[in-house]
């Protein structure tokens, strides 16, 4: 592999973990208010047709993000009331929209377009065009950090950079903000919250609006940015790797981003390599590679490599002493 | 805090919720312009309107039983058993290589081989996280999640790879023998001289889910280990006083879950495809934690979840022909409903019922 290859491979894993990591500190969010969310993959998915086909008829790609997100935002919202207001099971619910999600997209997309599901296929100011950084093109030839720079850094679709920039965002929102403060007690320990004479449901509402909107640019960013057009089931377990990569990320954010990263490798390398072979040995065989990040999950969820220990009062409805 | 009458909350509350779903399924209907009286229509005439029809809901019934059980046993336990997919894949992966060992001379000596292949493998898939659940306290529901991806990978590379048939490009294992052919429901009713759709794929392996059901019921109601179960899923702190082993009844439940998951296989493995194939699961698996949430997690509620459930999927295979303009997605649309509302919304209709009934109760009190 020359050094030209390798940076390509490196610049399709920033592509690929974008999803990955916006879906994450969506479900970072969420889960560090206490409320499991196994419906990233749903909102995803309803973000990314809603996307796409507000994108084509308006021919705009800030509409379509700006009604991905509303969209996510509606699913997030119905997480909120099942399970902050009605005490339902978070697990039930997640799962229940990730199933209206598969379903609605293509029932209102076959609809639509008469394509199975699909949207037309986005063109021009529909999608997302890459951001030529300054100098990019200036400094191509010069030896290794030209390549770094121009092919890397520079060249991607707006919502890369928007997905690496939340990271450290969100890190400080989440420990040096009183907000975020707030937000990891209600997650640890709801009662205290109250006791303090902050709404638990204010709270957790608050956490779940910021995770339907992020979100709902990750379904966003999938059909505008990396593909053109919606497809059916187009999240392809997307918001699962994100669930795995937040546990392997034990649910912080600087973390959040290496998992995704590292998922992400993953993605790229089963994309571009489906087959290695190793030293002429034995061939590690592609489904190997793709279902690496679900291994390494359980390990870590195992405690063989570290200790994932999730917030403590998650899943669980708050009900206030009366 | 349980003021409802039992039929209230046994009947009265999930009828409004399913009454609920499919009033907002109707609205999705009209939304894209079609008539939801047509569509029920053709739905019901097209799941039960001819043997045929009847073959096939039959036989999604079956899947659905399964696997419905599957996730009840867990459940009374409290534990959220997501696998089902994993291990019903897993476990056709056990029912084919047993049908595929021998060239098997009659089906009634394949059967019981293949209900072991499948049960074994479907328990051994889900033996994994319910160790590291009770032994590790990692999450099960996140576990058996990544369980339903490995699983589908490690089908995936054998039916491309070993398992592959030779010459060809479809990733299929080759044909089980003759001898492993189940009696479907036409060979079965026709020396009792009732006509039955050739071609229908409803086969013995219904009676064998009935039968399971029944069998769950003993289990979890009449037997000792049940009533472990269902102790530990009420109240792990009191079953920790009781002497009774939470690693053994987590273990236990998660063995049975998985195996009767896997047994989901023999009614598609080898009772309708009769060989391998990739995907053949087709989100039973998920399926059937809608199925046991709409039957109470009760073997009976289960089987009557699963003929609903069955009848959906195969009227919305029908409507693909009556009323093109719907696809065939709208079954999922109506089972997600179904889910919100007699799951995660079931409080919503519930507590107004229950204050209703406070109300009156308190009236002929008075």
């Amino acid at each position: 592999m020359d050094f030209l290859q390798f940076i390509l491979t490196l610049d399709s894993t920033l592509r690929l973990s974008t999803v990955l990591l916006l879906a994450c500190l969506a479900g970072l969010f969420s889960e560090r208010s206490g409320i499991v969310d196994i419906g990233l993959e749903g909102k995803m998915l309803i973000s990314a047709f809603v996307a796409a086909a507000i994108a084509y008829e308006t021919g705009s790609v800030w509409m379509g993000l700006a009604a991905g997100m509303l969209a996510s935002l509606i699913f997030a919202m119905i997480h909120g009331v099942a399970s902050i207001i009605y005490r339902g099971d978070q697990i039930i619910s997640g799962v229940a929209l990730n199933f209206l999600a598969s379903g609605l997209t293509v029932v209102v997309g076959d609809a639509l377009y008469r394509q199975g599901g699909q949207t037309p296929t986005l063109a021009g100011s529909a999608r997302f065009s890459e951001i030529t950084l300054p100098f990019a093109d200036a400094l191509r030839d010069v030896p290794i950090l030209g390549p770094i720079y121009s092919e890397l850094i520079s060249g991607h679709k707006p919502l890369v950079y928007v997905a690496f920039l939340a990271v450290p965002l969100v890190w400080w929102v989440l420990f040096r903000t009183r907000f975020g403060l707030r937000l990891r007690a209600v997650g640890e320990n709801p009662s205290s919250v109250d006791t303090a004479g902050v709404s638990v449901v204010g709270m957790r509402f608050k956490a779940l609006l910021i995770t339907g909107l992020l979100c709902g640019i990750a379904g966003a960013y999938l059909s505008t940015s990396q593909a053109a057009g919606f497809g059916k089931e187009m999240t392809a377990g997307r918001g699962y790797i994100a669930l795995a990569a937040l546990i392997f990320a034990k649910w912080r954010p600087l973390h959040a981003m290496g998992a995704c990263l590292l998922f992400g490798l993953l993605e790229a390398v089963s994309n571009l390599y489906p087959n290695i072979d190793v030293f002429g040995l034995f061939t590690i065989p592609v489904q190997f590679t793709q279902t690496l990040p679900y291994i390494l999950t359980v390990i870590i969820l195992g405690g063989f490599i570290g200790r994932a220990m999730p917030p403590n009062a998650i899943g669980q409805p708050y009900v206030k002493e009366r | 805090m349980n003021e409802l009458p039992r039929w209230a909350d046994v009947v009265l509350v999930p009828l409004i919720n399913i009454a609920l779903a499919f009033i907002v399924a109707g609205l999705v209907v009209l939304a894209i312009g079609q008539n939801p009286i047509d569509m029920v229509y053709f739905m019901v005439k097209g799941a039960l309107g001819s043997t045929s029809s009847i073959g096939y809901t039959l036989y999604y019934t079956t899947n659905f039983i399964f696997t419905g059980l599957a996730f009840a046993v867990a459940m009374n336990a409290k534990l959220f058993n997501i696998g089902g997919e994993g291990q019903a894949a897993i476990g056709g992966l056990g029912a084919a290589l047993v049908l595929l060992a021998i060239d098997w001379p009659h089906w009634t000596l394949a059967l019981p081989a293949a209900i072991i292949g499948a049960s074994v493998f479907g328990a051994g898939w889900a033996a994994i996280p319910a160790y590291l659940q009770a032994k590790r306290g990692s999450h099960i529901v996140i576990t058996t999640i990544m369980f339903n991806f490995i699983g589908a990978a490690i089908l995936g590379y054998l039916l491309n790879g070993l398992l592959k048939k030779p010459g060809q490009q479809v990733p299929e294992s080759r044909s089980f023998s003759e001898g492993a052919h189940l009696p479907n429901f036409h060979e079965m009713l026709q020396p009792f001289g009732i006509a039955f759709n050739k071609s229908a794929p409803a086969n013995i392996s219904f009676f064998l889910a009935i039968g399971a059901a029944i069998l769950v019921w003993l289990l979890i109601w009449r037997s000792r280990i049940g009533y472990e179960i269902r102790a530990f899923g009420n109240s792990p702190g009191a079953t920790l006083y009781a002497g009774i082993s939470s690693v053994r009844v987590t273990i236990i439940a998660m063995l049975i879950s998985g195996a009767l998951a896997g047994m989901m296989a023999i009614n598609v493995v080898m009772g309708e495809q009769e060989r391998l194939i990739k995907d053949f699961v087709e989100g039973a698996g998920f399926m059937g934690i809608a199925v046991s949430l709409m039957g109470r997690n009760h073997p009976f509620g289960i089987v009557l979840a699963a003929f609903l459930f069955g009848m959906l999927n195969q009227g919305g295979f029908e409507l693909m022909w009556e009323m093109p303009e719907i696809s065939r997605e709208m079954v999922l649309v109506i089972q997600a409903l179904i889910i919100i509302f007699t799951g995660a919304l079931v409080n919503m209709t519930r507590d107004p019922i229950e204050k209703i009934f406070l109300r009156l109760h308190k009236k002929g009190a008075a």
